[in-house]
């Protein structure tokens, strides 16, 4: 039986009133929830204040490159797909830097679950506009305001598709650990866009900013229509809609590599003898 | 005196089977015992251009292409203007009738009347084998291998037209004097530098390729993945080149020996995650396959002038190991053995090769796999002392290597500067611990250095020093330097990183002259050779301007 002590209870980097902290709880009850050991879980990050959350809880971790956690995380389930693999990184992350693999991942529709930590602002360099700043937000570094439109991850990843679309708020954490352990079980790639309010650098996007405006879809919704989950995807402003937002079932991308179908890499043999036979080609 | 060894030139545009009339030529030949060495000049589009594949063939070991031509066979009329002056006194022009104003010391072969356009190539690989004297049925061996399997009415309408060019060619009657035959050929393979390179990562265990097509890297990965069911391995074509390297070091964190391959261009994207293997000590095998720069440069010539892009390579200070093979057999041996070193020391090793070599199919020995083991990816299968720690503090800098979900213990691993568990941290002398701890590797990697092999005369009037892919050139021109009573030597480094001084100054020391022959503009080992070890080379051969480095190149350059 797994519990929440299992998981452990670190000191953090973050600020006080992080919506980290938040997330951060709704992971590890996402976890225990879904009945995961820490051993049989991988968390992959990148960089930025967000992808520090896997060195705060016990699990296996790589903590790589700013951008780069999705194709780390991608080798890794492809090298051993019996890994349980969360990616936890911010909006600049995912959706900056590491643009080209957001699209890729969704496309390939690898076996994972995506925690995005959304808090429309660069927290760690200290407040310049992310990828999903509104439109007009001063920064020190956009004085005349954000020129460019924010990019609405929902909307792009139902527009491809993807498997597994959902959004969550940091001060909703029993939903948000639901939507984690419905993640986790979805076998494909699982995007999770989690609002959360940056203390520090983001002064538009509060905390009851988003309180005020996110509710949770309804019951009737069904997220396996395509064009009503394109239309709440575009919703945006005085209301903003919580929980999963499209779903299909799509073959994961790690289930078409045939070599896998006989478990993880690192338990395969080399055979010498059939390489033998493919040199007689040369001959 | 009897002829020792005659150079083929095939020139024509992409699109006419130059490449599959040269590999038919080239496998007939070794199979009628010779020894070969390809060179392939093509231009970067698919149809058109002019493109060369050009064999240099003898009884003896060939290392080195040569600039001329005893045979020139020209699938279109601009291969004559282009080619003609390079033929030698007694060579031939096999030329098209229908281009032809050409008489002197061409054979015109009536293409048109034999054959259909598409079938040109057949008839010009009979008729150069009737030249070359090979047997008709080596000859249409080599073409059912080529064709057989895919389809067999193909296959013998090949052999029909074989027929008829093998008739066509009996009956004419030409000036040119063939090699003698092989009395007893022994068995080798035709191989080139890329399809080394791939069997000898499958032959250490790859298990995870991750790339993004770049010439002249990508028939390495075609390779792997023409292999990858039957020898259970995963090959992903990624979005970009970062996503690439990265994905190569998410599949070795989790146990699957892994490898990229791409060119300067694609690696100069990867640089950062070359950084994050060293930190994270990931092993990660990345093939760098040169060409001409800067930017896209020279997309399909070869040059090697990344040899300074490839060793500083990364931000920061950590271990890493360059080989930069000179053969085919090289490229086997030596992608083995970067697996090898990439495993026990946990970081990211390189193999350095160009386009020349690349593409420069020979005649190998087979290599002997039933004394071979697969590389040993030196890994855990659980904890030597609790807890856990992935960067424990070793005398060797070598830390334990688990994998994460394997056993129960947990596997942290990053980019940050971490304590021995793994976790970020900002103490300042757990720093200095682990910079010292990744840098004591570097001593276990110079340990097992590749000596640079030397050749020829002790104590030498002349050292002529070299890398990777120019070591045949160099080997070569030593030889015909060394008939003209010069005592010659030669060093050719198959390990450019880390440098043993112990292994190699000596023979610097105890030259009259040393030259350092290069395939780039600095001389970029010679001044590698200086910062490491003081001594200055004497003076420097280089080239740069897309061909690969020639004997003949290099004499008239010592000349000059």
């Amino acid at each position: 039986m797994v519990t929440i002590e299992d998981y452990g209870q670190y000191e953090t980097a973050w600020c006080p009133g992080c919506g980290n902290f938040s997330i951060l709880d709704a992971v590890k009850s996402g976890l225990v929830a879904s009945e995961l050991e820490p051993h049989q879980v991988l968390l992959v990050s990148g960089i930025g204040q967000a992808a520090k959350a896997p060195h705060y809880l016990n699990a296996n971790v790589f903590n790589g490159l700013h951008g780069r956690a999705l194709p780390v995380a991608t080798g890794a389930k492809l090298a051993n797909p019996d890994l349980r693999i969360i990616v936890e990184s911010g909006d600049g992350c995912n959706y900056g830097e590491g643009g080209n693999h957001f699209l890729a991942a969704i496309r390939r529709n690898i076996d994972l679950t995506l925690i995005v930590h959304n808090n429309q602002i660069y927290g760690l360099t200290k407040g310049q506009a992310s990828p999903t700043t509104m439109e007009g937000f001063v920064t020190k570094a956009q004085p005349e305001g954000v020129a460019s439109a924010p990019f609405n991850p929902i909307a792009v990843a139902v527009a491809m598709q993807a498997s597994f679309v959902a959004r969550g708020f940091s001060g909703m954490i029993d939903h948000l650990a639901g939507l984690i352990e419905q993640a986790i079980a979805h076998e494909g790639f699982a995007l999770i866009d989690v609002l959360q309010p940056c203390v520090s650098f983001n002064k538009v996007n509060t905390f009851a900013w988003y309180k005020k405006r996110c509710y949770t879809l309804p019951g009737e919704y069904d997220a396996t229509d395509w064009q009503a989950a394109m239309q709440m995807a575009m919703e945006w402003g005085d209301k903003i809609p919580l929980g999963i937002i499209y779903r299909n079932q799509r073959t994961s991308f790690e289930k078409r590599f045939s070599v896998l179908r006989h478990g993880p890499l690192v338990g395969q043999d080399t055979n010498l003898a059939e390489l033998k036979k493919i040199l007689e080609k040369f001959a | 005196m009897e002829k020792t060894d005659l150079t083929l030139l095939i020139g024509g545009e992409a699109g006419q089977g130059l490449v599959t009339l040269g590999d038919l030529l080239a496998k007939s030949l070794v199979h009628a015992g010779y020894s070969i060495l390809v060179t392939q000049s093509y231009q970067s589009r698919i149809r058109g251009g002019h493109n060369t594949f050009a064999i240099r063939v003898s009884r003896e070991a060939v290392v080195a292409p040569r600039e001329s031509v005893d045979l020139l066979i020209a699938m279109n009329a601009e291969t004559v203007t282009l080619h003609k002056a390079e033929v030698a006194d007694g060579g031939l022009i096999v030329a098209d009738e229908a281009h032809g104003t050409e008489t002197d010391g061409c054979l015109l072969v009536p293409y048109q009347q034999l054959v259909e356009t598409r079938f040109a190539n057949v008839v010009a690989l009979g008729v150069v084998s009737v030249l070359l004297g090979l047997d008709q049925p080596l000859v249409a061996r080599s073409l059912d291998d080529f064709f057989g399997k895919k389809d067999h009415e193909m296959a013998e309408k090949n052999r029909q037209i074989l027929t008829t060019a093998f008739d066509w060619c009996d009956q004419q009657t030409v000036a040119f004097e063939k090699l003698p035959p092989v009395a007893k050929p022994i068995q080798r393979m035709v191989m080139n530098g890329n399809e080394a390179i791939a069997m000898g990562a499958l032959s250490a265990g790859v298990k995870f390729c991750s790339f993004y097509p770049m010439t002249p890297a990508t028939s390495i990965v075609l390779n792997l993945t023409a292999q990858a069911g039957r020898m259970g391995l995963v090959v992903e074509q990624a979005e970009d080149e970062i996503a690439a390297i990265n994905m190569a070091i998410g599949a070795s964190f989790a146990g699957a020996p892994s490898m990229t391959a791409t060119s300067g261009g694609g690696f100069a994207l990867m640089t950062e995650a070359v950084s994050l293997a060293g930190m994270s000590e990931t092993p990660v095998l990345i093939v760098v396959a040169q060409r001409p720069g800067p930017a896209t440069g020279l997309p399909t010539r070869t040059e090697q002038a990344d040899l300074e892009l490839v060793l500083y390579a990364g931000h920061g200070e950590f271990p890493r190991a360059i080989f930069t093979p000179g053969t085919v057999e090289e490229c086997f041996w030596l992608t083995r053995k970067s697996f090898e070193v990439a495993a026990k020391f946990q970081g990211p090793v390189f193999l350095l090769t160009d386009q020349f070599l690349a593409d420069s199919s020979r005649a190998v020995t087979p290599f002997d796999l039933d004394n071979l083991e697969p590389i040993d990816p030196g890994i855990e299968t659980d904890a030597s002392s609790l807890p856990y720690s992935r960067y424990a503090i070793t005398p060797s800098g070598v830390s334990p290597r688990l994998l994460p979900g394997m056993t129960k213990h947990l596997v942290v691993a990053g980019g940050d500067e971490h304590l021995v568990d793994g976790h970020l941290t900002e103490d300042l002398n757990v720093r200095n611990l682990m910079v010292a701890k990744r840098l004591r590797k570097e001593q276990g990697i110079m340990e097992e250095v590749v000596p640079p092999e030397f050749q020829g005369d002790e104590r030498p009037d002349l050292l002529l020093v070299t890398w990777g892919s120019s070591r045949g050139a160099v080997l070569e021109a030593a030889d015909q330097l060394r008939n003209e009573t010069t005592r010659v030597g030669t060093l050719h480094f198959s390990q450019v990183w880390p440098l043993v001084p112990d292994l190699f100054l000596e023979h610097l020391e105890n030259a009259a002259k040393v030259v350092c022959i290069e395939g780039n503009v600095y001389g970029q080992l010679a001044r590698l050779i200086r910062r490491e070890t003081g001594f200055a080379v004497h003076s420097r051969v280089l080239r740069y301007d897309g061909l690969p480095i020639t004997p003949e190149y290099i004499i008239r350059e010592l000349r000059d």
